[in-house]
């Protein structure tokens, strides 16, 4: 019994954080079409830039934030810059549908080699700002900590607060029907490409936020080629398709199950196992159901 | 009023709208018909900023139409509804109406123009909060429309509504099409390939045939004519 609750937290605990980076790869791919590899870079260098904030505020609290905030500008920036770029210049056939990715592919290697020059190549370490020793109940310890607790209520609050101002704000209607239909939209009105740059810059907050949280809940080493963080994209990603990669509530799906299956492998089989299993858990499913549990087939197919 | 002057818009090398001139009054309804491929689409993709043009004017009041994009033009009240019920099956009924209103500052005067879409189309009302991918082919139409509508419009430009309707419902479509230009004091593009159809509740009618104008003049007259009968008519 003690395993399973433990199974369901660590599911849960891990789930939080990937949904936030699937969360952050469906709005890129909703509004550009386009799978960003660089985003495990950009929350790297979000997580980088909290650091360097908690070292100069001294307040995790305002260093969260303020990262996601910067988090927000550097995705909206890449954007514009470069995908508006490549958009312009390749606008058919097999470049247009490939040039963003590797274009996304050569970022990745920018800014993990910014990271390098500017903070160096040896660990530097994000403390947490919280106790990661698990609650006691009586004479059992759970593996839920203060860390960890607050891990998932940050995330179930940004949920709570994305689901609002897309489901009931203007701004969440036009992203919407800027992913759904770019051209309906344009026509009654909406400036896509500045909507576009909106959706870049909620992944690029939900990005760093991932990174950030993601580092102190673990063991709060960052290096320019960190290890977590290409998991963390790799998770993220899969968890996303897993959703269909154009839902947001299927992104919290897909990093649920991922999460609570991962867990479950490492707790009865072996951790060694776990990115085995992510994979056949993404070919399973791209197998039964290639349109993911909440993409649309019609979309897929668009 | 709209004018267009030796326009021409091209997809590569095939000229699908080639040295065009018509013009249509201010509160007017026109008609431009022929058949696939006479380049109806392609004009009115030009008109709302959706395509390029190669050479030529066209001009709305004192707003250049080739310049711009689909959402400036909408902004100086010019409004399109491209071919083939452009709804969003995702969002519902109000949201698609609400979307087309986005840009006005004024909610208030937003909040009007969508009584006015519920009054002209009641059917929308009854189902604002319905997901768009539930309704009938005409409802999916009346949306689109009420969708462009809801940026009021001075100028609009419907592709092919009747596209897929039944007989009886492309009937109800056009009246509120009439009614649109009569008691709204809109100005209406309206192109189509069921001909008789449109040039009957027209003021005006443009025959198009391989990107050229074959015909133009009072739809009535167009209608008379023999030769636009048995051509374009069918009959």
């Amino acid at each position: 019994m003690n395993q399973f609750l433990d199974m369901v937290l660590i599911g849960i605990s891990a789930a939080s954080i990937y949904s936030l980076m699937a969360i952050s790869m469906v709005l890129v791919w909703r509004s550009t079409q386009v799978v960003n590899f660089a985003q495990a870079g950009m929350a790297l260098l979000s997580t980088y830039i909290g650091y360097e904030l908690v070292a100069r505020v001294g307040h995790f609290w305002i260093a969260l934030p303020l990262a996601m905030i910067l988090g927000a500008a550097f995705s909206a920036f890449i954007e514009f810059v470069l995908m508006r770029t490549l958009q312009k210049h390749s606008s058919q056939g097999a470049i247009a549908a490939i040039a963003p990715i590797i274009a996304t592919l050569g970022l990745l290697g920018l800014i993990r080699a910014g990271i390098g020059f500017i903070w160096g190549h040896a660990d530097v370490q994000l403390e947490a700002p919280l106790s990661k020793v698990g609650y006691t109940f009586g004479d059992v310890t759970i593996v839920m900590s203060p860390m960890g607790l607050f891990v998932l209520l940050f995330v179930i609050t940004l949920m709570i607060i994305v689901s609002i101002v897309f489901q009931r704000t203007n701004i969440g209607l036009a992203l919407r029907a800027s992913a759904y239909a770019p051209e309906i939209a344009q026509l009654a009105g909406i400036r896509v490409s500045g909507i576009r740059t909106l959706g870049w810059a909620i992944a690029g907050a939900a990005g760093a936020a991932a990174g950030i949280l993601q580092t102190v809940n673990g063991t709060g080493a960052l290096t320019p080629e960190s290890l977590e963080f290409s998991l963390l994209l790799v998770f993220g990603f899969i968890a996303a398709v897993i959703g269909g990669l154009e839902s947001l509530p299927g992104a919290v799906l897909g990093a649920l199950i991922l999460g609570l299956v991962l867990a479950a492998v490492q707790i009865y089989i072996s951790g060694a196992l776990v990115f085995i299993v992510a994979f056949l858990l993404l070919l399973l499913v791209l197998g039964l159901r290639p349109q993911g549990f909440l993409g649309s087939k019609a979309g897929r197919r668009a | 009023m709209l004018k267009i002057n030796n326009l021409t818009v091209a997809h590569g090398a095939i000229r699908a709208i080639d040295d065009i001139s018509f013009s249509v009054e201010k509160g007017q309804l026109a008609a431009v018909i022929g058949s696939n491929g006479a380049g109806k689409t392609t004009l009115m993709r030009a008109l709302s900023g959706l395509k390029g043009a190669e050479k030529g004017t066209a001009t709305w009041l004192d707003h250049n139409l080739l310049h711009g994009k689909p959402e400036h033009h909408v902004r100086q009240g010019v409004s399109h509804v491209s071919e083939g019920k452009s709804v969003i099956a995702q969002l519902t009924v109000e949201e698609n109406l609400d979307l087309g209103a986005l840009w006005r500052r004024n909610r208030d005067e937003a909040k009007a123009t969508k009584e006015e879409v519920f009054n002209l189309f009641p059917r929308l009302g009854e189902r604002h909060k319905q997901s768009a991918d539930t309704l009938s082919g005409g409802e999916r139409q009346m949306l689109a429309i009420g969708r462009a509508y809801m940026s009021r419009p001075a100028l609009l430009l419907l592709d092919e509504p009747s596209l897929g309707l039944a007989p009886l419902v492309i009937e109800q479509i056009f009246q509120s099409i009439r009614q649109i230009v009569d008691s709204m004091n809109v100005t209406v593009v309206l192109v189509e390939q069921n001909a008789m159809g449109a040039l009957k509740i027209a003021d005006y009618g443009v025959v198009l045939n391989l990107g050229r104008i074959a015909a133009s003049g009072k739809a009535s007259d167009l209608i008379a004519d023999p030769a636009v009968r048995t051509a374009y008519l069918g009959f």
